[in-house]
């Protein structure tokens, strides 16, 4: 078996060795608790309340309004679960608006408070790209609607909704305005009024940073249930002794990220583009899923008719090629997923997903070794999937 | 890799034979609702395969097999009892999932031999051709199953645990600290999830047996049966017939829909023809040849002379007459430690 070779940075990414460096002095001499009162405590705060405002200063927010997290899901899970509930407390209004392409993260939150707490859902469809229309949001709106969340780009087929025109219909509605951006923040520029977004999910392993660190932009006056309790920590929306060190991290990661998200972005843009053409060109009965310009730069999506997308990864992982796909499974019980469906795929196509991405290591010999290997091994899974 | 003891050691011993190893793991098909009593696949032996795997630090795939497992295996279940057979669906699934497309799978990643934790062993014969044996340990024999490989398939297997009785092989579990040490054995079909087959058919397909004649066998009707499918030959429970003698189900007639019972004295059986026949050399042997016959999983081996006759079949003379010969199972043939070959009762 030779190396890995790496395609898969939507599901996450190595590390920066910059990243660590910062973190480790935390785990070790500065060990302090932040809301201790001695000179250890005072020195994790303040690495914390650093990393607050280097983190501000990427979404182009208050240091006040960003709140870290566990991960990703938690922000997700706080923003939803905590704007809802605090909403219809205080008015009464108990809808949700969001959509079936969203990540687990945010679909599942929904479908339960929707099973289990009284709450309704509204799901919007998606065009044929997997996106959202400002008017399909629009639309849905009535007055009990509680909030609205929408993806700002999609981790499976890297569509980018057009997330300030939603925020402007929000806005003229009053509603709150959620976006889980976690796959869009190693490539998009976060500016939390451009989006016209008053919460937005965050976290630091898509871009480099560590793992089980995460962050909620809150925009100030958004009123928001702290989904746990206890000493206060965070503004009081996130009780629990803060993760210094991975603060640290975060703050770091995407510090690096927002000073090069245009060099890593004019990175990959080529690199996928030579693959999504390659790929359409020389792999018969293939399709892009997603939508074709509006799209992640690091990201390439496909759908093969008649083709278990499961059997390719286990295929593509023997030839040392690291992938994922739209139905990626470890467990060998492959479903369409949820986004497959949403954006109207046939059934012969529907398991067949292949998802390509790139990251600031890529190079363009790995791409040409994958694009040599890749037509044979779509090949040699049609045939055991016609048995 | 099934997250069992034998499968686990299997991977294992290849490893330290000096194998590059791969672990492949089916998932099977469950009946809706029953997922996680299936005896091979639930969530929980997924879950210590992978960890097996984890440890031996080999790569781990789970491969989806739950259609063509209902196409091909549950089908032909379904189909034999409806053909007032009893049918043996490992052998199914040996042949067509595991020896069939699982191979293949593996050959397109790349590997030259698929291994499993199955307790047999396999030769090269002096003529090069490849021969498949009995387990060392007897009692924990199961070539009967792999009676359905062909000279080609047999070629790409790899029995590893063969070597070894069943103690040896939980000791060493044991001494390589794997956590499937002490699970326990995997036993019945896999999809029935530890539950009666005729519930399994009440449920699943109740159109394909319906209620008949109980009659002995001069044609005289004795009762009444709830459909042939529910009865086993041999069976003398059940049969709900007042009678001084116990009653035996001494076959079944499939074109009447049926049951066809006797005494005890009745139930032996001196000749067998088999059909559907796979002799493991490529070739039937030419001429009659005295072997030891295996009629069911379970069963002892007995001495009769094998006679091939036209394509596929075999005609099977016991020395001492047999009981419980069934339809749909297979009749394996045994020259001492060598299988030779086998096929289904007709």
């Amino acid at each position: 078996m030779s190396d890995l070779n790496y395609f898969d940075y939507a599901a996450t990414t190595p590390v920066d060795a910059g990243v660590l460096e910062v973190m480790l002095p935390y785990f070790g001499e500065m060990f302090g608790n932040p809301s201790s009162l001695h000179r250890q405590g005072q020195r994790a705060e303040a690495a914390v309340e650093q990393a607050r405002e280097t983190v501000a200063a990427g979404l182009h927010c208050d240091p006040g309004e960003v709140v870290f997290t566990s991960c990703g899901t938690e922000s997700d899970n706080l923003a939803i679960r905590g704007a809802v509930v605090a909403r219809r407390a205080a008015t009464g209004a108990n809808r949700i608006i969001t959509s079936r392409a969203e990540h687990h993260a945010v679909s599942k939150t929904a479908e339960q408070l929707g099973k289990l707490y009284g709450f309704q859902v509204d799901w919007l469809e998606t065009d044929e790209y997997g996106l959202i229309t400002p008017q399909a949001v629009k639309q849905a709106i009535t007055r009990d609607t509680a909030l609205v969340s929408v993806m700002a780009a999609n981790n499976e087929i890297g569509t980018l909704n057009p997330l300030s025109e939603i925020g402007a219909v929000c806005r003229a509605h009053a509603l709150p305005f959620h976006s889980d951006a976690v796959q869009a923040a190693a490539y998009l520029p976060l500016d939390v009024n451009e989006l016209g977004v008053d919460l937005l999910s965050l976290g630091a392993h898509k871009f480099y940073g560590p793992k089980g660190i995460g962050v909620l932009y809150v925009r100030k006056g958004t009123s928001l249930l702290p989904a746990q309790t206890g000493g206060g920590q965070e503004g009081g929306l996130r009780a629990g002794t803060q993760n210094v060190p991975y603060i640290v991290g975060f703050a770091e990661a995407f510090r690096l990220t927002c000073e090069e998200r245009d060099r890593r972005a004019a990175h990959v843009r080529p690199l996928r583009d030579q693959i999504i053409g390659r790929v359409l060109e020389e792999i018969p009965d293939s399709r892009l899923t997603g939508h074709p310009e509006l799209r992640l730069p690091n990201h390439a999506s496909f759908a093969f008719k008649d083709m278990d997308g499961n059997l390719l990864l286990t295929l593509l992982d023997a030839a040392g090629f690291a992938c994922s796909s739209g139905s990626a499974c470890k467990t060998g019980n492959p479903e369409p997923s949820e986004v497959m469906a949403a954006i109207g795929l046939p059934p012969q196509w529907g398991l067949g997903s292949l998802r390509v991405t790139l990251g600031k290591d890529s190079t363009a010999a790995q791409v040409e070794a994958f694009l040599d290997v890749l037509p044979g091994l779509v090949q040699k899974a049609r045939a055991l999937n016609r048995r | 890799m099934s997250g069992g003891v034998d499968s686990s050691v299997a991977a294992v011993l290849l490893k330290q034979q000096g194998y590059d190893v791969t672990g492949m793991m089916l998932r099977l098909w469950s009946e809706a609702g029953w997922e996680d009593s299936n005896r091979c696949c639930t969530p929980d032996s997924m879950a210590q395969a992978r960890r097996v795997a984890a440890i031996l630090d080999i790569p781990f795939y789970a491969v989806d097999v739950k259609e063509l497992f209902r196409s091909t295996v549950v089908q032909a279940f379904l189909d034999g009892y409806a053909q007032g057979l009893t049918p043996n669906p490992c052998l199914v699934c040996n042949r067509q999932i595991k020896w069939g497309y699982l191979l293949e799978h593996a050959r397109a990643l790349g590997a030259d031999y698929l291994a499993s934790g199955h307790y047999a062993r396999k030769r090269k014969a002096e003529d090069g051709r490849e021969e498949l044996l009995r387990a060392l340990d007897h009692a924990k024999d199961q070539s009967y199953v792999l009676h359905v490989l062909t000279q080609e398939r047999l070629g790409q297997a790899l029995f590893p645990v063969g070597e070894y009785s069943k103690p040896e092989i939980r000791e060493l579990a044991r001494t390589f600290n794997l956590p499937t040490a002490g699970r326990p054995e995997s036993q019945d079909l896999c999809f029935l999830a530890g539950q009666d087959y005729r519930d399994f058919i009440r449920r699943n397909a109740p159109q394909i047996t319906r209620p008949g004649p109980i009659r002995d066998r001069l044609g005289r009707i004795l009762g009444e049966h709830s459909g042939l499918a529910y009865y086993t030959i041999g069976q003398r429970k059940g049969l709900g017939i007042p009678s001084s003698v116990p009653l035996y189900v001494l076959s079944k007639d499939a074109a009447t829909n049926s049951l066809v019972v006797g005494v005890q004295a009745e139930l032996g059986q001196s000749v067998l023809k088999v059909h559907d026949v796979n002799w493991i050399a490529g070739a039937a042997p030419s001429e009659s040849i005295r072997l030891q016959v295996k009629t069911r999983y379970t069963a002892r081996e007995a001495w009769a002379i094998v006679s091939p006759l036209a394509a596929g079949q075999v005609e099977v003379h016991f020395e001492l007459p047999q009981r419980d010969l069934t339809p749909g199972q297979a009749a394996v043939f045994y020259a001492g430690e060598v299988v030779l070959g086998g096929g289904l009762i007709q």
